[in-house]
């Protein structure tokens, strides 16, 4: 059986090997910024039942960051929901026959938390500049200085191996059964799959609300309490 | 088949089996508890069920991070090669 933490190379663009979650990853960004151009091309007052789908989407991405963040969700928007939506999509992709989700291999998902632990840095500093930021390190006492920059490391790596685990063993379990029993038996274990992916995506960008949100607080009181107004 | 990649493979099966009882145990308890606030609070449900669902999250956490040594054991296991 084929180990899940092998990739397939496709074919070669000069010396670099394209690997087929590359090829994957690439055609559902085609996909969704075509998609999201396409549609924001043709806005209307009075919504298609398409836009009114896209709308719905983008309400319930705010309302969640509103309710999660407690802040107001214009700058957090994009970042959040192109991560959800994006893992949605990957996670999904395993509908189409022979395409295997990029979030099943070790890359993408470890891409994508660091792509989360950046945000974090970079939220952080706009809330209270790079001085601001480093000192919610030393929030309470500078004795927390390695054990708060240890938890912002392995945050990141449970983001990462938590999306990989979960997803890579949907499609392992899919393969395995469908091997030992055959063509329709792994149907249930699809619908679960689907679960799985839905919920996945749902955690991985709650998660990533959750810790920015913790960057920017911290950030915000430990300035307060330096400057007492 | 020596020895070595015997003991891999057994302590994959094991690392999986108990990795999975510890979380099950406290999932089962956090989903226990969050029916009863969901019960007493039918209003405060939205707020429970997200937290519930990032709680559950970190909790599998620990069963995903067996599953991946136990992959690793299988597929990658650096004494075997």
């Amino acid at each position: 059986m084929k180990s899940p933490l092998e990739n397939t190379v496709l074919f070669h663009v000069g010396s670099v090997p394209v690997t087929e979650v590359v090829v994957v990853t690439w055609a559902i960004m085609v996909v969704l910024v075509l998609g999201a151009s396409l549609a924001a091309r043709r806005l209307s007052l009075r919504p298609s039942a398409f836009q009114a789908m896209l709308e719905l989407i983008v309400t319930t991405v705010d309302g969640q960051i509103r309710d999660t963040m407690r802040v107001d969700p214009a700058p957090y928007r994009a970042f959040i929901g192109t991560l959800f939506v994006f893992i949605f999509v990957a996670n999904w992709s395993s509908l189409v026959p022979g395409v295997e989700p990029p979030t099943a291999h070790l890359e993408t998902d470890a891409a994508l938390a660091l792509l989360v632990f950046l945000a974090i840095i970079f939220f952080g500093v706009r809330a209270g500049g790079i001085g601001g930021y480093l000192r919610t390190f030393a929030t309470p006492t500078p004795i927390m200085i390695p054990l708060n920059f240890v938890e912002s490391l392995t945050r990141t790596f449970s983001l990462l191996v938590r999306l990989f685990g979960n997803v890579m063993s949907g499609v392992f379990v899919i393969g395995i059964v469908l091997s030992l029993a055959g063509l329709l038996v792994p149907i249930p274990f699809m619908a679960l799959d689907l679960l799985t992916g839905a919920v996945q995506a749902y955690i991985f960008s709650v998660l990533a609300m959750v810790f920015i949100a913790g960057a920017v607080n911290e950030t915000e009181n430990t300035g307060k309490e330096r400057k007492p107004t | 088949m020596n020895w070595l990649a015997l003991a891999s493979i057994v302590s994959a099966a094991i690392a999986v089996s108990f990795g999975a009882l510890g979380p099950a145990l406290g999932e089962g308890r956090s989903v226990a508890a969050a029916m009863d606030a969901i019960a007493r609070q039918p209003e405060a449900a939205n707020s429970i069920s997200r937290t519930l669902f990032v709680g559950l999250a970190m909790i599998e956490t620990t069963a995903i991070y067996c599953l991946v040594v136990a992959l690793l054991l299988l597929f990658a296991n650096p004494l075997l090669h």
